[in-house]
């Protein structure tokens, strides 16, 4: 182990892209299927009581595999592909998912949600447009959980080959040479901020009504700081359970 | 005060509400609610009266019964084609947070297919009719008063110009002075608009102010009695509607009537510019003095004949005008004003007579406290025991329970009020 080699950051300039790309094109599938069973799971989750205690649990067991065992399990199934990696993960994000998006439909004022029934919305519709846009921050919150969690976990499935700027850390882990180690980190956090900032910016063109907040907090200062502190609530809630998770790796 | 065309609009045939938990929201109703009348469910909070309005557009479906609108079973409508012809104002507004105040207002136009531009366009129309600035239409709901608000709930409730309005506790969250406000535009504009509207409330007093009639109800969801406010005062069913409307009920009362109403008369007066040299004031002339308590008081008037305060013409200055004369508050009552205010003016005037206006603000006489007690004592007898005259009959006759008179304690209330 010797110290870092600065040198060869420019040689490798056209392999770190690759393998950030190829880093990407796992995580970010994993996150978007994520949200795609999500949802319908989490809606169902919240309309139906007695099945959200059976949702949320199977989401929370199938996250307490530990990650390298899932991807041996899964090898059976998807073989050494990307699939595998990409399955791997989506599972993964499941439980931040579905956590939050429970509970930013939870969050929903329930005079909104009485209101457009009362004005003749169909469910779907009510869902659509009333439900769901007003869950966006507490789902969003769980979306840069999930999107920072796959990221850093992506590293995981280079054991099957298909681990992005987590074939720097088998690579400088077989060579001893710490610089591709470090570089791999680098870059990965690296993507992990700029994922988040994406996200954020995001957000903030999702929901314009959320930004004259402070301008005038005027008479509605209560209920803005319960939708807030429920917020904020739901975004340290997973991210603990995700730090935890990063010793199974 | 009369009740619309009489038609029914809306009705409920022995209907209840019995929940699985063994609750009873409401027992045995039956109640017609005549077009364009605003009646008003009241009761203190258990009592069904929530209950009772939500069946109407199927937030609740009946266990027993029948409720129909426009003669037709609401059961026989798609619950949510139902609900857009049925306007709708929460408590706290219940508006999309995430929309703005023209997209909340547009609600329900667009769920009808009316096309943007025109939902749009008819939304901004309703901002104007409430009283708001166009401005705040691209507003989001947080950043308007509760009174703005719940203005905007009301512009929502009546976008597609539905023939029924339901209004739950529409101003429960507002301070008194802007539920004033509201009630006086909700009055305004139900004149102008005539729909049949069924309002919610636990406040005896909005109950009063706004209803054509009031529809009381007890725990365990039971209709005591539904009637205009007057025989309601004059002529409570039972002890419970006497407790639930208080001890005042006389005073009430007062509150429904205006003096053009109750003919309460004009006594002519002279009264005494504040430009008058004090020099040319004399003592009682005129028969324009009235002894009240300590003092020779006339009404002291502008150049243009408008009152402005009580003038002791007993003690008047050494010099100068009237205007420089010490003048105690006055409040000019209008034919509009109620007997109510009128009484309260009366007591607080030291000349124990209030002074009147015509609609332009110029004095046009005044009354004394003896003309104005007899005029309410009068009008107070009247309202007791008129009959029930109104086409729709007392409602909820078919129960044989609600609706139903008892003289006796209505004989004995009249003697009291004229005592």
């Amino acid at each position: 182990m010797t110290a870092v080699d600065w040198g060869w950051f420019p040689e490798h300039i056209g392999d770190m892209t690759a393998l950030t790309l190829d880093h990407l094109s796992i995580a970010v599938p994993a996150v978007f299927f994520g949200l795609v069973i999500a949802l319908p799971l989490a809606v169902v989750a919240h309309r139906v009581r007695r099945l959200r205690g059976l949702i949320l649990g199977a989401s929370n067991v199938l996250f307490t595999i530990p990650s390298l065992a899932f991807f041996i399990l899964l090898l059976p199934v998807t073989g050494l592909t990307r699939s595998t990696a990409v399955t791997g993960l989506t599972i993964y994000t499941l439980v931040v998912l579905i956590r939050n998006s429970v509970e930013g439909l939870d969050s929903v004022p329930a005079h909104a949600r009485e209101a457009s029934v009362a004005m003749g919305s169909r469910p779907l519709r009510t869902l659509l447009t009333v439900e769901l846009p007003l869950a966006l921050p507490v789902i969003m919150a769980g979306v840069r959980v999930a999107t920072v969690m796959s990221i850093s976990l992506v590293s995981v499935a280079s054991y099957i080959g298909y681990g992005g700027l987590g074939q720097l850390f088998t690579d400088g882990f077989q060579r001893s040479y710490t610089t591709p180690v470090i570089a791999g980190v680098l870059l990965t956090l690296l993507l992990a901020l700029l994922a988040d900032g994406l996200l954020v910016g995001v957000q903030y063109l999702c929901t314009p009504w959320a930004r004259s907040r402070t301008r005038t907090a005027r008479t509605k200062t209560s209920r803005t700081r319960r939708t807030r502190t429920s917020t904020a609530g739901a975004t340290t809630a997973p991210s603990t359970t995700a730090t935890t998770q990063g010793k199974g790796v | 005060m009369q009740s619309g065309k009489g038609l029914r609009m809306i009705s409920f045939e022995a209907v209840s509400k019995h929940y699985p938990n063994g609750t009873t929201a409401v027992d045995d109703l039956t109640l017609e609610l005549p077009e364009g009348g605003l009646t008003v469910l009241v009761g203190s909070s258990g009592c069904g009266k929530t209950t009772t309005l939500r069946m109407i557009n199927r937030m609740v479906d009946p266990s027993a019964g029948t409720v129909r609108v426009a003669g037709r079973d609401v059961r026989d409508s798609d619950a949510a084609e139902l609900r857009r012809s049925i306007g709708y104002v929460i408590q706290q507004s219940g508006l999309f947070p995430h929309r703005t105040v023209l997209d909340n207002i547009a609600t329900v136009p667009l769920l009808l297919g009316w096309g943007r531009r025109k939902a749009r366009s008819r939304a901004a129309e309703l901002l104007e009719r409430v009283g708001l600035e166009a401005e705040s239409g691209d507003r989001y709901p947080h950043q308007l008063s509760g009174g703005q608000q719940q203005r905007v709930g009301v512009a929502r409730a009546l976008a597609a110009d539905p023939p029924v309005l339901l209004m739950d506790e529409p101003f429960g969250a507002v301070d008194p002075v802007v539920r004033t406000q509201l009630q006086d535009e909700l009055l305004r504009l139900q004149r102008d608009l005539r729909k049949t509207v069924v309002f919610v409330t636990h406040d005896i007093d909005e109950a009063v102010r706004l209803g054509d009639r009031i529809a009381v109800f007890r725990t365990g969801g039971r209709l005591v009695q539904c009637a205009p406010p007057a025989r309601l005062l004059t002529r409570p069913a039972d002890d419970f509607v006497a407790g639930f409307l208080g001890a005042e009920r006389g005073l009430k009362l007062l509150s429904l009537t205006t003096l053009g109403e109750a003919e309460v008369p004009h006594e002519p007066v002279t009264p005494v510019r504040t430009d008058e040299p004090v020099a040319e004031i004399r003592v009682g002339g005129n028969g324009g003095s009235y002894e009240g308590t300590q003092g020779n008081w006339r009404v002291a008037v502008t150049p243009d004949g408008a009152p402005v305060g009580w003038l002791d013409a007993g003690a008047l200055p050494a010099g100068g005008t009237a205007g420089d004369a010490g003048l105690l508050p006055l409040r000019p009552l209008r034919d509009e004003d109620s007997l109510l205010a009128a009484l309260d003016e009366s007591v607080s005037s030291p000349a124990r007579a209030v002074a009147r206006v015509d609609g332009d603000g110029v004095l046009s006489g005044v009354t004394g406290q003896a003309a104005l007690h007899e005029r309410a004592a009068v009008h107070h007898t009247a309202a007791a025991t008129a009959e029930p005259a109104e086409p729709g009959g007392e409602p909820g006759a078919g129960g044989g329970r609600s609706g139903q008179e008892v003289t006796g304690t209505g004989a004995v209330r009249t003697a009291e009020a004229t005592s």
